[in-house]
Order: structure tokens, then C-alpha cells, then sequence
């Protein structure tokens, strides 16, 4: 691809990703009293309706094919398709450590990526990470944060699982913000893809006394899905200071 | 994003702590010490039982031995119970203490076993109000390490941990999101939701 098309196909790209973003005003916004438990879900009667198919999906599909995978698959392996595939959604991660002006994120991020594309045999090992030079994350949702765009309302969605409508949109923007995928020739671009998905398996397999625990142990998996990932989701963004939200003193412990 | 900040907020407090051995502000300088030793004793205890290689059934015992011994047990069940606490008899807040303190160490030993061949380090403490911030980083096989921070506060005189993050993720509001899920389930019966607690996971 010569360099004006490349250009001019990261600018068409970039108005449609401007678009998207002047879209974000729609976030629903709570009014008085509709934030319980601190997490807005005007939406509950919806959202748990995906929840008990995300439910089913992973009892009839994931579940089984990650913990298969994870059997088969040994861990040296399995650890370089994950390193692999993150590795390749580097240079997304670094676009938005830039568009939020975070310049010593992208730079880190930057040696990250050329150590272990190099040093790492093309990503499969993170080389990077044995000297300490450990991902910084970033992703469109989290720079729509950083510019100050509100949360909006919580959603569960099919497949992918809990979201805010916030971070939705980020997704659906972070699927053109990987500059590689501008670069690299057509079958090629998917290689990374593949391997994200692979790692997303792997995962599953490698976590399910976690997961199993929070989806199928939970006396109210939905609402403890939700809690858990605004909690975790709000500490990857820097949101607010958990630690002062709880006051020991507070409470009446007088019996137990 | 956020690691860099913490990072800047651990060189402020490591300033503040070499301002504290210079001129110390005693009080402060004395719970920022033992908050950092109680978490450093806590956690070589966990990495202890973690290297054992002990059955399950075993870890678990010393779990719930170290969660006696270094956590505010109490405030962490009556945390849980919320709202539901107050209109509990005194036999049931005393027998829920006791099963909630078995409950979570089963439920907790069992994802500190994934940490077999990793290990918690203790970074950094803060104070915020009237209790304080210790970090810690857990190190697991080929993962990137990540945050687990435990508050510690001397409220019962003696200083202990009445809460515990993992990335963020909090031990008391997901307990109380448990507990009260189990009530409801059993339609507001209290004494049902103690004695399945025994078998929650």
C-alpha cells in the first residue's frame, strides 16, 4: 500500500472515529436517586437477559473449549499465543496512550513492542516484562474517560460480557485504532485476530475456578458480575480513590 | 495511566517516609511502620502456606488461622451482613461471624492456591483519613504482576486488615453483594443463609 493511500485511509478512518465520538453525548446520564450500589443500570431488565445467555454460551461453549484448550495446549505454548497476540494490539494500546497524552506510557509501550518483536522472536516472548518494562494500558474507552466523556449507563453485552456504554464505544472504535491493521496485507491482518481469540480461550481455561466461582457459585452472578467489573474497571481508569470509600470507624460491629 | 500515577504516589510516600526517620511526627511515622509490618507479616505467612504444597483442606485451615489473626473479623462480617445486621438477634450475628470467617477463608485459600509459584510483595503504605493504604504486587507465573492492596486500621486497638483489593476488585462490597444476594434468595431468612454458608463457594 503506498503511503498516500495509507495516509488517507488513516484519515478517513479517523473522521468516522470523530463521528463516533461526537455520538457520545447519548450516554444515558443518571438522575437523582438512580445510581444504586453506585453503578447506573437503568437498563437491568435488558442486561440480565444477556446475562443468562452469555450464561448459556459459556456452560454449552467457552467453559468446555477453554478448559480443553488449556488440557491440550501446553503452558509454554499457551503463555507465547497470549504474549503473541498481545504483542500485535501494542500499537493500538500506544495510539491511545498518545491520544490521551500519556507520552511515557507510549514510549514504554514502544520499547515493549520492539523488544519483544525482535528480541522475543516476533512477540512470542515477553522479554520485555523480565526487565520490569511492563504494559501500560490504554484503550479508547479509557481515553474517552481521559476526556472527560461520562460513563453512562451499564450494559452487558452478548459474548463480550460486562460494559459501561462508555467503554461499548471504545471497543467498537479500538477495532480500527490498531495501526497495523493498516499496514499488514489482507489475510495477514487477521493472524493477530486469531491469536487474540485464542489467548481470550485461554484464558477461560486458565481462570475457570475464578470464573466458575463468580458465574456459576454466586448466589446473584449478574449482580456480582456488575460489581466486579466496574469495580476493577474503575481502578484500570484511575476512577475516584476506593480506598477512602469505606470508613472502618463507621460501622456498629457490637455482636460479631 | 493509573501505573504511572501510583508510581509518582509511592516516591511521595517513600519522601514522606525518609521526612518521618529525619523528624518524627510520631504517631504518624509509628502507623505508617506497623501498618507496612502487620502486611509484611501477613504476607509471608500467605506465601508460606502458598509454598507448602499442603492439601486444600489443610491451606484452608491456615487461611482461616491467618484471617483470625491479622483481620478485623468482626468488622469484615458485619460489613457483609449490611442492613440485613441490624435486625439480627445477637445468636445470629455470633454464629454468622463464625461461619462467615470459614466461608471466606475456603473462598479466598482457594484463589490464593492459583498464586502456587508466585509470591505477594509489600511496596508501599499511605495513610488515607484514619486508616491506611498497603501495596502490595503479586508476581504469578508469566502474567504481568498486579496490585493487590490491603487497609489496615487499629480500630479494635490493635492493628488489622478489614479490607483487601485485587486490581481494584474489593473484598467487602463483593461480600456484602454475596451476602445480600443469599438473603434475598431466601426470602429475608437469615438463619437459612448461615447454615448455607457452610457449603457457599
Amino acid at each position: 500500500m503506498g503511503i498516500v493511500t495509507l495516509l488517507t485511509s488513516i484519515w478517513t478512518r479517523l473522521a468516522l472515529l470523530l463521528a463516533l465520538a461526537a455520538l457520545v453525548p447519548g450516554c444515558a446520564q443518571p438522575g437523582p436517586g438512580q445510581i444504586e450500589g453506585n453503578v447506573f443500570d437503568p437498563y437491568e431488565a435488558n442486561n440480565r437477559q444477556t446475562h443468562e445467555l452469555n450464561h448459556a454460551l459459556d456452560k454449552a461453549m467457552a467453559r468446555p473449549v477453554g478448559v480443553g484448550y488449556t488440557k491440550i495446549i501446553p503452558d509454554d505454548l499457551e503463555d507465547g499465543i497470549g504474549n503473541f497476540a498481545s504483542n500485535l494490539s501494542l500499537p493500538s494500546t500506544i495510539v491511545n496512550n498518545l491520544l490521551q497524552g500519556n507520552v511515557e506510557g507510549a514510549f514504554r509501550n514502544s520499547m515493549r513492542f520492539v523488544f519483544n518483536s525482535t528480541l522475543g522472536f516476533g512477540g512470542l516472548f515477553d522479554v520485555a516484562g523480565d526487565f520490569d518494562l511492563n504494559e501500560i494500558g490504554g484503550d479508547f474507552g479509557q481515553t474517552l474517560y481521559v476526556w472527560g466523556v461520562p460513563e453512562g449507563a451499564y450494559i452487558e453485552l452478548p459474548i463480550v460480557g460486562p460494559s459501561t456504554e462508555r467503554a461499548a464505544l471504545g471497543k467498537a472504535v479500538d477495532l480500527f485504532t490498531n495501526p497495523l491493521s493498516y499496514v499488514l496485507p489482507n489475510p495477514d491482518k487477521y493472524i493477530g485476530t486469531a491469536a487474540g481469540v485464542a489467548s481470550k480461550v485461554g484464558d477461560r481455561g486458565r481462570y475457570a475456578e475464578t470464573l466458575d466461582s463468580i458465574l456459576y457459585n454466586s448466589a446473584d452472578s449478574y449482580s456480582q458480575a456488575r460489581s466486579i467489573f466496574m469495580q476493577n474497571r474503575r481502578f484500570q481508569l484511575g476512577d475516584g480513590d476506593a480506598a477512602e470509600e469505606i470508613n472502618p470507624f463507621d460501622l456498629n460491629t457490637e455482636g460479631f | 495511566m493509573t501505573q504511572v500515577s501510583r508510581r509518582k504516589a509511592t516516591g511521595l510516600i517513600g519522601a514522606a517516609l525518609a521526612t518521618f526517620t529525619v523528624a518524627p511526627t510520631q504517631a504518624a511515622a509509628l502507623d505508617t511502620v506497623s501498618a507496612k509490618k502487620l502486611v509484611d507479616a501477613l504476607v509471608g505467612e500467605i506465601n508460606r502456606v502458598i509454598a507448602s504444597g499442603k492439601s486444600e483442606q489443610a491451606m484452608y485451615k491456615d487461611f482461616k488461622r491467618i484471617f483470625a489473626k491479622y483481620g478485623d473479623t468482626s468488622y469484615i462480617a458485619a460489613y457483609a451482613m449490611g442492613n440485613d445486621g441490624r435486625r439480627a438477634s445477637g445468636a445470629q450475628k455470633k454464629k454468622f461471624s463464625a461461619e462467615f470467617q470459614t466461608y471466606i477463608s475456603r473462598k479466598y485459600g482457594a484463589r490464593f492456591r492459583e498464586f502456587i509459584g508466585g509470591r505477594l510483595e509489600a511496596k508501599s503504605v499511605r495513610p488515607v483519613k484514619s486508616w491506611f493504604e498497603v501495596t502490595t504486587t503479586a508476581f504469578l507465573r508469566d502474567e504481568a504482576p498486579f496490585t493487590v492492596t490491603f487497609l489496615v486500621s487499629n480500630r479494635t486497638g490493635r492493628d488489622k486488615f478489614f479490607n483487601m483489593f485485587i486490581e481494584g476488585i474489593n473484598l467487602l462490597l463483593t461480600e456484602r453483594t454475596e451476602i445480600g444476594a443469599m438473603i434475598d434468595r431466601r426470602g429475608g431468612n437469615l438463619d437459612k443463609m448461615i447454615a448455607d454458608l457452610r457449603t457457599a463457594k
